[in-house]
């Protein structure tokens, strides 16, 4: 009776490439203009699915650090100086420009971070384009906005971001440092610097008045002399704790206002009255969303014990339906992880999890022969006495623990050193009130997870970080109050 | 693969965690109630990430041909006539006459009277004729008449009867009654496969989505279905994703499996193919044929028809290359 | 010390006063320092005044401890609440201002008159503080209009732990004016007095102990600046630090202490050195030991539309 049976296998759908066209060089983006660094040194932006060669890129040192900061500082008088509806204008031809050019840089971002184009499609551009667009509209508005009549701008920021949403992250800095009145000094990880110089030409293309943003791709060196440098006023930094130490200590003792987005650990904390299926789906965005390589990935599972079962069934049988493979493919659900060093941290950590006695289990897929890859990971049988419990693993592993009572859970939750995130399922609307009202954490998602808006404040507790980045809140981080 | 017809509710269940559920009203309410909870907005937005999937090429060519291989080619209306059911049992037989590899569709749906009519049309093609019954579609007649009217559709020859449940009753909250009902009208049945129709439309929450179908496979469905066809939400992405979770649980803790059938609204190849995706993604392979999963849909026929020609030949089709029946 | 003559008295003797005791106030208790040792305190003109505890890194400690074990009642505790109790506090205050215009007069050399100008706008300065506490989180909270079918909340919550190194020169408005935001917020609070002027700071630890503070949610510490402020700024259950009364070199090193674990620090400002505190103050302090969270919550459609994407 039942007709003969093929497995339903989707064919490769690849996303084009040629949408996108990259150079085989390009230079740092200083005073408007491309320009290579001092000492000439160049680095190579490496496709990490395939260990391809993109381009090769111009790497900023101490001197055009300086060069840069400069030119910032040159172009701050005029531009602070605008009018905000004009200094608006030129964020919305921003936004604009990156919404035409959205599929462009999506396959640009897939390819020089490793991500699925169905997240930088669907999650990283909208949201760029988003950020720029409201903060836009905010330039002309900072007088209502709690701060005091005509809040002033700080001057030159030097921001320093990740590799995990490179074009993401450089929004988040740049749209609201610019809507304030400050000119901008941007360093992006040195392995995916693509994406920020195709910015800067969204930049020419917008009309941006010359040394209001310049980008210096580099290494951690140009970071550090970046906020460093005694003519900048405004730190922002987007990265791991021990990194944000060191700024702090950098900063100390001087005027420049600070704002660290650091790591995290988060607790995603699932009740027996939870919505499952549901819940399960959020586990599996809180942990592999960008291959794990999220701040605030939900990394902790804390299940109430009588439904771990159950609910651990539930997930693996989940995970063996992630689609692992090339990033470009439209129904690629993981990636490839970002970097060979970040795949080695990645692997020592699983093992070190694996040396403490937790009980490892991985999704069965094959893995790509070239390229960085690792399968989605859980670990069972964890304590909070666990490295694989404690430190942040920035990538596709899920620890899980259990709890009996919602005091426990919280407790649980909260014994850590960050406080980025944590997620909290259940059906029962008091429990999430109380619970969420208990957590200290700086995002807490509902029954949802990894939700992000530019109307959103975002940023941590304790050692993730602090200042908040997004929604009238991030303004503060780029005015002088 | 079971593919034998499970019996009715209780004797099938008798063994596992789920025997004593229907032991009284109470036992079923606290039951139906203790099902997890559904999260509107989780739930759709799972529906819409598996909607984005991009079915290619011979994934596609495949994807085409299952679809219309698990289509109930259907005509439920006043006007249907023993003509327009020949046509449509004709069409359900050969749906591109120009392609004779064309894969027939699951069955023809009709109205009880017109059973007959149509196992004359598909003949021994293999094409089964189903019809709706139970007063289909309000359901708002007394049993012994909704009794009456399956019987008489089986007597004519039917291979699966389309029932609704008693939606006043299930909003209601006497869930005994919507699940004695399915129990007799399986009965009644035979040897019919039966689809519970919920009208998820007029249940109107996900959580009494849920609940319906848990009901529907405890009274022994072989089939859960979303619609009639004849209100104004019927088959979504969503409502579906949730009984195709539901009858997935239900075979892992029971090995009884039984099938989903989304219907009305339907109507374009790419809809379809996103809800090959939901089945192929949440309750797996073995639900990907059509003794397992149907679309109730009348239009969509014409649309995957012109989709597989335009794969064939590498032109876009059109209307006036597949047949209007 | 002050002797005050008995005017009228028959005898014409004039009657030696009691003289106070100053002790730390930690965890709702006067104890002295456990390390035994003490400082003289002088008035403005180097005149004896008092000998004041000269607390210990231990004593920084147990402040520590008594901050962390006060905080979640009192951070717990409603707004309304604990402005109900600050402004108990200014009750308090008020009703002691005979000492506390002796005490600012003795220790910053002011004359009466203008000692109780100081502890007039002190105690109003606490009152304003008082009346903040159930209107910030309107004032810097809110709902955030995400697209999508959420709704979305931002709220402030207190910091924590918050070290306070108290002005040095004004001794008891530039004190409160520290002190007050701090634990408004809702923070608990290790507070460094003034070294060199520390007595108002140990006075108004017996004040906040009489106006249902609860014990621990204020503790006060008298020394040595640095010694205190140093392991305070390194300590890993601190989560805030205001430098207000360090100079430049201390604060700098303790930020670099705070760095250890992130505490939120808040660097000397214009008006902490502008000696006389009587700029009226914005809402910074409030803010700067407030963490902003945000929750996500679904919304939808009612009903089973599919509509909410």
């Amino acid at each position: 009776m039942a007709n003969p049976k093929s497995i339903f296998e989707y064919a490769p759908a690849p996303e084009s490439r040629s949408v996108v066209d990259i150079a085989p060089s390009y230079g740092l983006f200083i005073d408007g203009e491309f320009t290579e660094a001092a000492d000439g040194k160049v680095f190579k932006s490496v496709s990490p699915s395939t260990e391809e060669v993109l381009s090769e890129v111009a790497q900023a040192g101490e001197a055009d650090v300086d060069r840069a900061v400069k030119a910032a500082r040159k172009a701050f008088e005029k531009w602070s100086a605008l009018p905000g509806a004009e200094r608006g204008k030129y964020l919305f031809r921003i936004a604009r420009i990156i919404q035409e050019r959205s599929r462009e840089l999506a396959v640009l971002e897939t390819l020089d971070n490793g991500k699925p184009i169905k997240e930088t499609r669907d999650a990283d551009l909208p949201l760029v384009a988003a950020h720029f667009f409201y903060y836009a509209g905010w330039a002309d508005k900072l007088d209502h906005a709690g701060y005091g009549a005509n809040p002033r701008p700080l001057g030159v920021a030097g921001q320093v971001i990740p590799w995990n949403f490179p074009l993401l992250m450089l929004a988040w800095k740049i749209a609201p440092a610019l809507a304030t009145g400050n000119t901008v000094v941007l360093k992006p990880a040195e392995t995916t610097p693509l994406s920020a110089l195709f910015f800067a030409d969204i930049c020419r293309q917008a009309g941006l008045p010359k040394g209001v943003v310049n980008i210096l791709p580099g290494y951690g060196d140009a970071g550090a002399a970046l906020t460093a440098h005694p003519d900048v006023n405004k730190v922002a930094f987007t990265g791991s704790t021990a990194v944000g130490k060191q700024i702090a200590r950098t900063v100390a003792g001087t005027d420049k206002k600070l704002t660290l987005e650091l790591g995290g650990k988060g607790a995603n904390i699932v009740f027996d009255d939870a919505p499952i299926d549901q819940a399960v789906e959020g586990i599996v965005t809180g942990i592999f969303f960008n291959q794990g390589q999220v701040c605030c990935a939900g990394s902790r599972l804390l299940v109430q014990e009588s439904i771990q079962d159950e609910l651990l069934d539930s997930l693996k049988r989940r995970l063996a339906t992630l689609r692992l493979g090339d990033p470009l493919d439209k129904n690629t659900d993981i990636g490839a992880i970002n970097s060979a060093e970040q795949l080695a941290r990645i692997t020592a950590l699983a093992e070190t999890g694996e040396a403490e006695g937790a009980e490892r289990w991985s999704a069965p897929c094959e893995l790509p022969t070239s390229g960085y890859w690792f399968a989605p990971t859980l670990f069972t049988n964890v304590t909070q006495a666990h490295t694989v419990a404690r430190d942040e693993i920035f990538g596709p592993v899920l620890s899980v623990l259990s709890f009996r009572t919602p005091e426990e859970a919280v407790a649980k939750a909260n014994n850590t050193q960050y406080g980025l995130s944590a997620g909290i399922w259940t059906e029962k609307g008091s429990r999430i009130l109380a619970v969420a009202n208990k957590l200290r954490a700086g995002v807490v998602w509902a029954n949802t997870f990894n939700k992000f808006d530019p109307t959103s404040p975002f940023g941590g507790y304790k050692e993730s970080g602090f200042g908040r980045e997004g929604g009238r809140h991030g303004l503060e981080a780029y005015l002088d109050v | 693969m079971p593919t034998t017809t499970p019996p009715p509710g209780k004797a099938a269940l008798t063994g596992t965690p789920f025997a004593d559920v229907t032991a009284s009203a109470t036992t079923l309410r606290r039951f139906l109630h203790g099902l997890p909870g559904v999260d509107t907005v989780g739930l759709e937005a799972r529906a819409a990430a598996l909607g984005t999937r991009s079915i290619k090429t011979t994934a596609k060519a495949y994807a085409i041909d299952l679809a219309i291989s698990m289509i109930d080619l259907t005509t439920l209306e006043g006007a249907d006539t023993a003509g327009k059911v020949r046509a449509l049992g004709a069409k359900a037989v050969h749906p591109d006459p120009t392609d004779r590899t064309t894969p027939k569709t699951a069955a023809v749906c009709v109205y009880p009277d017109m059973v007959a009519t149509a196992k004359e049309a598909v003949a021994d093609s293999g094409v089964k004729v189903a019809s709706v019954a139970t007063a289909f579609p309000a359901g708002r007649a007394a049993l012994a008449v909704k009794l009456a009217d399956v019987r008489d559709a089986v007597a004519a020859g039917a291979d699966e009867i389309d029932m609704v449940i008693d939606r006043g009753a299930f909003l209601a909250g006497d869930f005994m009654k919507v699940y004695e009902e399915i129990v007799a009208v399986k009965e009644a049945s035979g040897q019919a496969r039966l689809k519970v129709i919920f009208e998820t439309g007029e249940l109107s929450t996900y959580d009494n989505i849920r609940r319906a179908s848990w009901i529907g496979m405890l009274a022994g469905a072989d089939f859960i279905k979303t619609s009639t066809g004849k209100v104004g939400v019927n088959a979504t992405p969503a409502n579906t994703l949730l009984m195709l979770e539901a009858v997935r649980d239900f075979r892992a803790q029971t090995g009884v499996q039984v099938g989903v059938k989304p219907a009305g609204g339907i109507r374009t190849s790419k809809d379809a193919l996103k809800f090959l995706v939901l089945v192929n993604e949440t309750a797996g392979a073995d639900w990907l044929d059509n003794h397992w999963f149907r679309f109730g849909a009348s239009s969509l026929l014409n649309d995957l028809l012109m989709q597989r020609q335009k794969l064939a030949t590498g032109r876009y089709s059109g209307p006036d290359y597949v047949t209007v029946d | 010390m002050s002797k005050e003559s008995l005017g009228g008295s028959a005898a014409g003797a004039t009657r030696l006063s009691v003289l106070k005791t100053y002790k730390l106030y930690v965890g709702g208790k006067f104890p002295r320092s456990e390390s035994g040792r003490v400082y003289e305190v002088t008035d403005s003109k180097g005149k004896w005044l008092a000998n004041a505890p000269l607390s210990s890194r231990k004593d920084a400690r147990d402040a520590v401890v008594a901050a962390r074990k006060a905080f979640g009642g009192w951070s717990g505790a409603t707004a309304y609440n604990r402005g109900q109790i600050l402004y108990r506090v200014a009750e308090m205050l008020e009703g002691r201002r005979e000492q506390f215009v002796r005490e600012v007069a003795d220790a910053e050399g002011l004359s009466k008159s203008k000692a109780a100008a100081v502890v007039d706008a002190t105690v109003d300065r606490w009152v304003w503080y008082a009346g903040w506490t159930d209107k910030i989180t309107q004032v810097v909270g809110g709902a955030n209009p995400v697209a999508g079918p959420f709704f979305n909340l931002s709220t402030p919550e207190p910091t924590g732990v918050v070290t306070v190194i108290a002005p040095q020169e004004s001794s008891f408005l530039g004190l409160v004016s520290v002190v007050a935001p701090v634990i408004a917020a809702g923070n608990t609070a290790v507070v460094i007095a003034s070294e060199k002027a520390p007595l108002p700071a140990l006075s108004l630890g017996e004040v906040l102990a009489t106006s249902d503070v609860p014990g621990g949610v204020v503790n006060v510490l008298s020394g040595n600046t640095r010694e205190l402020a140093l392991p305070l700024a390194a300590h890993q259950d601190v989560n805030g630090i205001d430098l207000a009364g360090a100079d430049a070199d201390l604060a700098k090193d303790l930020e670099i202490a705070a760095a250890d674990n992130l505490k939120r620090v808040l660097r000397p400002q214009a008006v902490d050195t502008d000696a006389d505190f009587t700029t009226p103050p914005g809402t910074h302090r409030l803010t700067t030991f407030l963490e902003t969270k945000t929750v996500w919550h679904p919304t939808g459609s009612l009903g089973a539309s599919g509509g909410s994407y």
